[in-house]
C-alpha cells in the first residue's frame, strides 16, 4: 500500500491545489474563448479548453483522498505543457505578447509550488513510519495487566507526594469535613 | 575514546574525545556498557533547550564498570562495581538532598552561578545536558566521569541483564515518579498524554500503584500498541477528540489525574478538536507547544492533580491560569529525584514485578548513534526506545 498521511502539511498544500485545479479548469472551460483572446492566441481556444479539463480532472483526483503524489505528478507534467504553449505564443508577432509574459510568470510561480509540494510528498515517505510494528505482546508485566492492577500499593511514597486529605477523590460519605 | 558529540542542531556524530579522569576526590570514572537516547536528548537535537556548545558530550542514562575511584569515594565504591549511573548528580548532604529531592540538589551543579541567575535559584548538574546544569560530559561514550560518585550510583546485582536495569537512571524512575506523585487512589482514572519511553514506564506505574483506569493518548500506532499492552485504554488524537473521549470515559467528569509524558515539542491536532477550538476561541491565537498542557488543564476534574514530567525549557504561552487556579488543581512537576525510586524498584525489577527491558526496539553500535536520533525522533522503524553499546 502506498504511503500518504492525511493532514501534514504536504498533504493539504496537495488539496489546496486540488482546490486551485478545479478553480483554474473551470475557468479554463467556461472563458477558454476569452482567455485566448486576452493573450492573442484565438485559434488556440479549443486547446485551452482542453487544458481545463484536464486541471478538472487532476483536480479531483487530488481532491478524492488517496495518494496525491500521483496527481501532483500529473499536475507537474501539466505545468511543463502549459509553459511549452505559453512559450511557442510568445515571440514578437504577438502583439499580446506582454499578456502571454504574465501568463509565463503566473505558470512558472505555480510550477514551482508543484514540485515543492511533490517533493514535499516523496520526502515525507521517505520518512514513514511504514510498516507500523505490532507491540501488542510488550507489556513489561508477567502477568496480564489486570491481574496486576495495584501489585505495588505496597509501595512508599513519600509524604510530600501524598495529596493532602481534603483534596483526595474519595467516597463522598468518607469525605473530610 | 570515542563519544556522541554535540555539534549544533540535528547535528550529533562520533567522535573522538579525549579520555575522562578522577577530578574530585569523589569521582569515579565508568566504563560504559550500555547507553539509551532519553526524549530529553531529542530537546538538545532539535536545539529547543538553551545552554549547549559544540563538543559537548551527550547522553545522561547510562551504565557499566567502575575502572576508577577518587579517594573520597572508596567508602561506597570500588573497581568492578557495575553500577547504574542517575541522571541526576547529588551530593547526599545540602538541604535539599536530605529531603530527597536530590534533582534539586544546592551543590552539584558547578555552574551553580548561571543557574541562579537564570532560575532564580540553581538546580542539580545533570550529565549530558546543557551548561545550565554544569555542562557535565554524558554517557553516551566509551567512558564517564561521575562526579559525587559516592552517592550518584545505583549498584546492581548479578543476575540482571543490562537491559533490564538500564532505565533505573532514567525513565524507569521518572514513569514511577510521575504516577507517584499523582497519590493514586483505587477510584483514580489517570489520563496520559505521550506513550514514548516515559509514557510507557508511566503508563505500567500507574496500573501497578493500582489506578482504576489508565487512558494514554498519542497518534503513533505502534506506540498506542505497546500502551494498550501495558493495561491502558489509548485515545489516538489525530482521529478523534481527546477531550470527548475522556469525558465519555469517565462519566462525564474528567479524569483525577492528568500526566503530561510529552514536554515541549507538543503536537497540536491538525483536525482541531473542540476543547482546543474552545480555549482558542477565548484566548485567541497561541504557540502550539503548550497545547498537552492546555489540554489536560481543560479537561482534568476539578481538585484533580496535572504530573508533569514532560520537559519544559523557558517560556510557554496562553496558559490559560485562571481555569487551573479556579479548578483548584494540584500541580507537580520536575526533574526525576532518581535515587529516591531505585532501591524500591530495583526490588520490584528482581522480583519479576516488572522487566522495563519490554520499550526497547532498537539496539545498536554507539557509531550508529547519530543515525538512531533521527529514527527515534522521526518514529521511523516502529522506533520506541534506543539502546547504544560502545
Ligand atoms: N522529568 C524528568 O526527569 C524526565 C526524564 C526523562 C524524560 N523526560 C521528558 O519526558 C518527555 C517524554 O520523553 P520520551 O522519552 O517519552 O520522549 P518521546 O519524544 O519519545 O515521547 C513523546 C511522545 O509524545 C507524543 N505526543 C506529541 N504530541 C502529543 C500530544 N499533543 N498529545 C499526546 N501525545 C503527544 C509523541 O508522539 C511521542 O510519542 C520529554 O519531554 C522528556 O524530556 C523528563
Ligand atoms: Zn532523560
Ligand atoms: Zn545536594
Amino acid at each position: 500500500m502506498a504511503y500518504y498521511r492525511r493532514n501534514s502539511s504536504a498533504d493539504r498544500m496537495a488539496r489546496g491545489l486540488g482546490w486551485f485545479s478545479i478553480g483554474l479548469g473551470v475557468a479554463e472551460l467556461v472563458a477558454g474563448r476569452r482567455i485566448a483572446r486576452w493573450m492573442g492566441m484565438e485559434e488556440q481556444a479549443g486547446l485551452i479548453r482542453s487544458y481545463g479539463a484536464r486541471e478538472v480532472a487532476t483536480g479531483v483526483g487530488l481532491l478524492a483522498m488517496g495518494d496525491a503524489r500521483p496527481w501532483m505528478w500529473g499536475r507537474v507534467a501539466g505545468d511543463a505543457l502549459d509553459l511549452a504553449t505559453l512559450a511557442s505564443a510568445h515571440h514578437d508577432g504577438n502583439p499580446r505578447r506582454e499578456n502571454v509574459a504574465t501568463a509565463l510568470g503566473a505558470v512558472a510561480a505555480v510550477t514551482a509550488l508543484d514540485v515543492l509540494c511533490t517533493a514535499m510528498l516523496h520526502r515525507e515517505e521517505a520518512t514513514a513510519w511504514t510498516p507500523h510494528p505490532d507491540y501488542s505482546d510488550r507489556s513489561g508485566l508477567p502477568r496480564p495487566p489486570a491481574a496486576m492492577r495495584g501489585a505495588a500499593k505496597d509501595a512508599p511514597i513519600p509524604a510530600d507526594m501524598r495529596t493532602p486529605d481534603i483534596l483526595r477523590f474519595q467516597p463522598a460519605a468518607a469525605a473530610p469535613l | 575514546m570515542k563519544a556522541l558529540v554535540w555539534h549544533g542542531t540535528a547535528d550529533i556524530r562520533y567522535d573522538t574525545v579525549p579520555d575522562p579522569e578522577i577530578e574530585q576526590p569523589r569521582d569515579a570514572i565508568v566504563k560504559v556498557t550500555s547507553c539509551a537516547i532519553c526524549g530529553s536528548d531529542l530537546h538538545l537535537y532539535d536545539h529547543f533547550m538553551p545552554g549547549m556548545e559544540k563538543g559537548d558530550i551527550m547522553g545522561h542514562e547510562f551504565m557499566g564498570e567502575v575502572v576508577d575511584v577518587g579517594a573520597e569515594a572508596k567508602s561506597a565504591l570500588k573497581v568492578g562495581d557495575r553500577v547504574v549511573v542517575p541522571f541526576t548528580i547529588w551530593c547526599g548532604e545540602c538541604d535539599q538532598c536530605r529531603r530527597g529531592n536530590y534533582s534539586v540538589c544546592e551543590r552539584s551543579n558547578r555552574n551553580k552561578a548561571m543557574a541562579d541567575k537564570l532560575f532564580g535559584h540553581t538546580t542539580a548538574g545533570l550529565f549530558g545536558y546543557t551548561h545550565l546544569t554544569g555542562g557535565y560530559a554524558g554517557g553516551q561514550a566509551e567512558y564517564v566521569r561521575v562526579p559525587f560518585a559516592d552517592r550518584t550510583h545505583v549498584k546492581i546485582p548479578d543476575g540482571l541483564t543490562d537491559e533490564q536495569v538500564l532505565f533505573l537512571g532514567d525513565i524507569f524512575p521518572t514513569g514511577w515518579q510521575a504516577a507517584a506523585q499523582c497519590d493514586i487512589q483505587p477510584t483514580d482514572t489517570l489520563a496520559i498524554w505521550g506513550c514514548g519511553p516515559v509514557g510507557q514506564m508511566t503508563i505500567r506505574s500507574a496500573v501497578l500503584l493500582g489506578a482504576k483506569q489508565v487512558i494514554a493518548i498519542d497518534r503513533v500506532p505502534e506506540r498506542l500498541s505497546m500502551a494498550k499492552a501495558g493495561g491502558a485504554i489509548t485515545i489516538n488524537f489525530e482521529e478523534e477528540s481527546v477531550v470527548e473521549r475522556l469525558n465519555e470515559l469517565t462519566g462525564g467528569k474528567g479524569p483525577e489525574k492528568c500526566i503530561d509524558a510529552v514536554g515541549m515539542e507538543a503536537h497540536a491536532t491538525a483536525t482541531l478538536d473542540s476543547m482546543y477550538d474552545r480555549a482558542k476561541q477565548a484566548l485567541a491565537l497561541e504557540s502550539d507547544r503548550a497545547h498537552v498542557l492546555r489540554e489536560m488543564m481543560y479537561v482534568c476534574r476539578p481538585a484533580g492533580t496535572l504530573s508533569i514530567p514532560g520537559v519544559y525549557g523557558g517560556l510557554i504561552d496562553k496558559v490559560p491560569f485562571g481555569m487551573s487556579m479556579n479548578k483548584g488543581l494540584t500541580w507537580r512537576m520536575g526533574q526525576t529525584h532518581v535515587n529516591r525510586w531505585t532501591d524500591d524498584l530495583l526490588r520490584r525489577i528482581q522480583e519479576g514485578q516488572i522487566d522495563p527491558s519490554f520499550v526497547i526496539t532498537h539496539t545498536v553500535g554507539l557509531a550508529d548513534g547519530p543515525g538512531m536520533y533521527q529514527t527515534f525522533r522521526d518514529k521511523q522503524d516502529g522506533c520506541i526506545k534506543v539502546v547504544l553499546k560502545p
